[in-house]
């Protein structure tokens, strides 16, 4: 018995706009609304949507037996809950037949892992709680940004509880290593590791519609018997794919979604099962310990991150952005904290890229920029405007631990005057409860006194209470 | 070779154009090549071409010896080759002012008269045609085609044109009538047009109505700078300092450069212009600054020389050429190779090359003010298009280019037997 899992992934940055440099400090609003809307409401029609009532259909239809899992960005719900909210239900329903896992990730696509270890848990936290809050189950799987991994960011995983990551299967770190078995981190060997089959993936992705192919047409049985005719002992077969593939990058005339339709009836036959990263893990026991040293990914020929850190721009960039992590954390300004989330999407640095070997094509066609850089200047003068606001919550002639200080010692005074608040309020309530104890013996003594101004005689305890109040803050 | 302009008595980029593809064509050997140029001065470059002064070639018979022309003419002219010329003279030009040799007067540069020099040239384009024994007539820009057309119907070898520019693009879509027929006579009559970008290409097509076929574009390249230029000391600076550098006409569009200058003094205070060159716009463009408050932070030079130019892009921290219409623009290149960071229209020839400058339209002075402001803000970007920009330069040879018009010669030849 085989198993496939298909990981559909699902992301969008928010794009910025023209920002030009006479805007630094004049204007606070960075993104490209009307982009962003055209993008995914043409995403979520010609694929989003179609793929996920196809995913419905096959789980229908086989009763549950079809399982996969979906890894989705923090920024592209957003969108989609602003822009194409059908589609959210579209995804509620899918949690709920129980046969799709979401797998955790980072809130903002973003290259935390490998810049700040601790933006880094902070952007996983965001992302899982938006994830429970949505589709009423925690993560227990992880996915990195473009499934960038190496040892150092498997203590990290690890140390937030995750016991399973999947990342890819680079040629250059399996060598002779096939990667439909589960293997283990080296750095922490109670952590699983699932790794893509990009061979298998890029079948579907690049070559379904291409005509030169020699194997083309590809049809579901083919497929199938491909999978069923791998070596006994490979037990998992790791297919991620963008969600986009299908329906947009591979339109559904070309018959994608009867393709996928079709698979779960053949895998039947043949004996391969599609299912979810965590039955996997709970069926099998890794092979063996995978070290990785240097971080890999899934994007370019390298599987490298030189895709995002490659060249001095996309560097200087990062520096600048994580340089204020720290102060933007200690800050509490909503607004603030919602660029900081969305300026660190990858993508920005990804358009920054300057390679135009063999992968050049693929960053032009992503990028809504005539030239990297362009796009670098076009950021810069975002994160200028950016790190003045910073500036002007915080001077930087304060530095972060005197800051720190300074911030504790406030919020110290903070809860100190609530705790005496509270203090005064049950004091005064105090007072009250004897007032009354205490109010007909006054009036008692008024009336003895003077009749006929009972309406004053509240007047003097009034005051005392005012003055202890004042006594009780100092 | 036709040309107007030789290294190191330039008015302009087709002096240094025609000099580099000389030597890049030599240096792919096997070429003899005879360059005529109105009025050499003696300290051209020899070696890869033999350099012809039209105001030395005699074009009406005058009974000189040979020591007498060794005296008047031997720093430039071989006597023997004056002796040869004169046995070719083909009519009598004795109407005409000549000198004590036979010879015409040339400035050599742009005058008033330029019409009447051009035709000078062209009648000592028929001696020298027939004097010198060749395989294909090359002329270098409109001044030089009717030289190539009576060159052409003397010998009846084949006329290249080399396009460096055309009137549209000096005129800013309007031609002067003169030359524009002058131009469109010589691609008629010509058996191949080169031009230095698409650019060039699309308007010798469209506007000129000549057959695509017979348009080739051989981009122009860069002669490597010697050591001594490179070498130059930065004058240090304060402020950082944002140059253009060329003619201050029309066609240059130096507005948009003031325009973007002013908007980047808007936010940065830091940084100085400097416009670079001479041209009829330039009491203009003085006038725009100080209308724009910015004659403080805003410079002009005059017309920079040899070593100048030079010593103006080892200063600068960014160059920037705003071309409303460039055919191919050699100044970037140049620019780059010092190390400078450039900013070009997206309407400049050079355009379709390049890869690491930033690219703006003209008109457009928002981008071009922030390309400005990113480059002087943003130290990664300037280091990346400075390291990457030299490297970028040093493939882009004249060789290169030479090749390809040989490859286009021995069509053009090929075509004829």
């Amino acid at each position: 018995m085989k198993s496939v899992c298909f990981y559909f992934t699902i992301h969008q940055p928010y794009r910025l706009k023209r920002y030009r440099f006479f805007d630094i400090g004049n204007d606070h609003y960075y993104y490209d609304d009307f982009a962003d809307d055209d993008i995914i409401t043409r995403l979520a029609n010609t694929s989003y949507i179609p793929m996920a009532d196809t995913l419905l259909d096959m789980i229908k239809k086989t009763n549950g037996g079809f399982k996969c899992s979906i890894c989705i960005s923090g920024t592209a719900i957003e969108q989609l809950q602003m822009y194409v909210p059908e589609f959210i239900d579209k995804l509620r329903q899918l949690a709920d037949t129980g046969c799709v896992e979401f797998l955790s990730g980072t809130y903002a696509h973003s290259l935390a892992s490998l810049e700040d270890p601790e933006e880094f848990l902070r952007e996983v936290k965001m992302h899982d709680d938006l994830i429970q809050s949505l589709f009423g189950k925690r993560p227990t799987v992880f996915a990195n940004t473009e499934l960038i991994y190496d040892d150092d960011i498997a203590l990290l995983i690890k140390s937030m509880g995750f016991n399973t990551a999947v990342t890819d299967g680079a040629k250059h770190i399996l060598g002779w290593k096939s990667p439909n078995y589960v293997y283990s981190a080296a750095t922490a060997p109670d952590l699983k590791l699932l790794l893509t089959n990009d061979k298998l993936a890029e079948d579907i992705s690049r070559n379904f519609n291409n005509p030169e192919w020699d194997e083309y047409p590809l049809t579901a049985d083919k497929y199938i018997r491909w999978i069923a005719s791998l070596p006994e002992e490979e037990q998992v077969i790791n297919l991620y794919l963008s969600m986009d593939t299908f329906g947009s990058f591979l339109p559904g005339y070309t018959g994608i979604f009867d393709f996928m339709k079709a698979l779960p009836a053949f895998g039947k036959e043949s004996g391969v099962e599609f299912t979810t990263p965590s039955d996997v893990v709970a069926k099998l026991k890794p092979v063996g310990e995978l070290s990785i040293p240097y971080p890999i990914s899934d994007i370019d020929e390298a599987r490298d991150v030189s895709a995002w850190k490659g060249n001095e721009l996309q560097r200087e960039a990062l520096n600048k952005l994580y340089g204020v992590a720290e102060r933007v954390n200690m800050c509490s300004d909503r607004r603030l904290k919602q660029d900081w989330e969305y300026l660190q999407s990858s993508d920005h640095f990804y358009y920054m890229s300057t390679k135009n070997m063999a992968d050049g094509a693929d960053h032009a066609a992503f990028s809504p920029y005539d030239s990297p850089f362009a796009a670098f200047t076009n950021y810069m003068n975002v994160l200028a405007d950016f790190l003045v606001r910073v500036e002007e919550q915080f001077p930087e002639s304060i530095d972060n631990e005197e800051l720190n200080s300074l911030l504790l010692t406030i919020r110290n005074q903070a809860s100190e005057i609530d705790s005496l608040k509270k203090e005064v309020k049950s004091m005064r309530t105090n007072i009250e409860n004897s007032d009354e104890d205490d109010a007909p013996v006054s009036e008692e003594l008024v009336v003895v006194e003077e009749e006929p101004k009972k309406k004053g005689t509240r007047k003097p305890a009034a005051k005392k209470t005012t003055t202890k109040k004042a006594k009780a803050a100092k | 070779m036709f040309g107007w302009e030789f290294p190191p008595h330039i008015l302009g980029g087709l002096g240094t154009a025609s000099y580099g593809l000389t030597k890049g064509m030599y240096n792919n050997g096997d070429m003899e090549i005879t360059f005529v140029i109105p009025k050499p001065y003696g300290d051209e470059e020899k070696g890869f071409a033999n350099i012809i002064g039209a105001c030395n070639t005699p074009v009406a018979w005058r009974d000189v010896n040979w020591d007498y022309v060794q005296s008047r003419i031997g720093n430039v002219m071989n006597p023997q080759l004056y002796f040869d010329l004169r046995d070719h003279i083909y009519a009598d030009f004795n109407y005409l002012r000549l000198n004590d040799l036979g010879c015409i007067e040339f400035s050599g540069r742009y005058p008033d008269n330029i019409l009447e020099e051009i035709n000078n040239y062209s009648i000592v384009a028929g001696v020298i045609a027939r004097t010198v024994d060749f395989d294909i007539i090359h002329s270098h820009d409109w001044l030089t085609y009717p030289a190539g057309i009576h060159a052409k119907n003397v010998t009846g070898k084949p006329l290249v044109i080399h396009v460096h520019a055309s009137e549209f693009d000096r005129s800013r879509g309007k031609p002067n009538p003169t030359v524009f027929s002058i131009e469109k006579d010589g691609m008629m009559n010509a058996d191949h047009i080169i031009t230095v970008s698409e650019l060039t290409r699309r308007t010798v097509i469209d506007k000129y109505g000549i057959d695509p076929a017979k348009v080739t574009t051989v981009h122009n390249a860069v002669i490597p700078l010697s050591d001594e230029l490179l070498n130059l000391e930065k004058r240090e600076s304060k402020d950082k300092v944002i140059t253009f550098l060329g003619r201050i006409t029309m066609q240059k569009g130096p507005e948009y450069f003031v325009e973007a200058a002013a908007k980047v003094l808007q936010k940065n205070k830091n940084v100085r212009f400097v416009m670079a060159g001479g041209g009829d716009m330039e009491a203009a463009m003085i006038k725009l600054a100080a209308k724009r408050g910015i004659a403080d932070r805003f410079h002009f030079t005059g017309f920079l020389r040899g070593k100048e130019v030079y010593q103006m892009f080892r200063d600068s921290d960014v160059y920037v050429m705003p071309s409303v219409s460039e055919p191919f623009g050699i100044s970037p290149l140049e620019a780059m190779e010092m190390g400078v960071p450039s900013i070009i229209s997206k309407q400049s020839g050079c355009a379709e090359i390049l890869e690491n400058v930033i690219k703006t339209d003209y008109w457009d002075i928002d981008a071009m003010a922030d390309a400005m402001h990113a480059l002087i803000s943003y130290p990664a970007l300037h280091n990346t298009l400075r390291d990457r920009g030299i490297e970028e330069i040093h493939g882009i040879t004249w060789e290169k280019a030479g090749k390809k018009v040989i490859d286009i010669y021995k069509d053009v030849i090929a075509s004829r037997r």
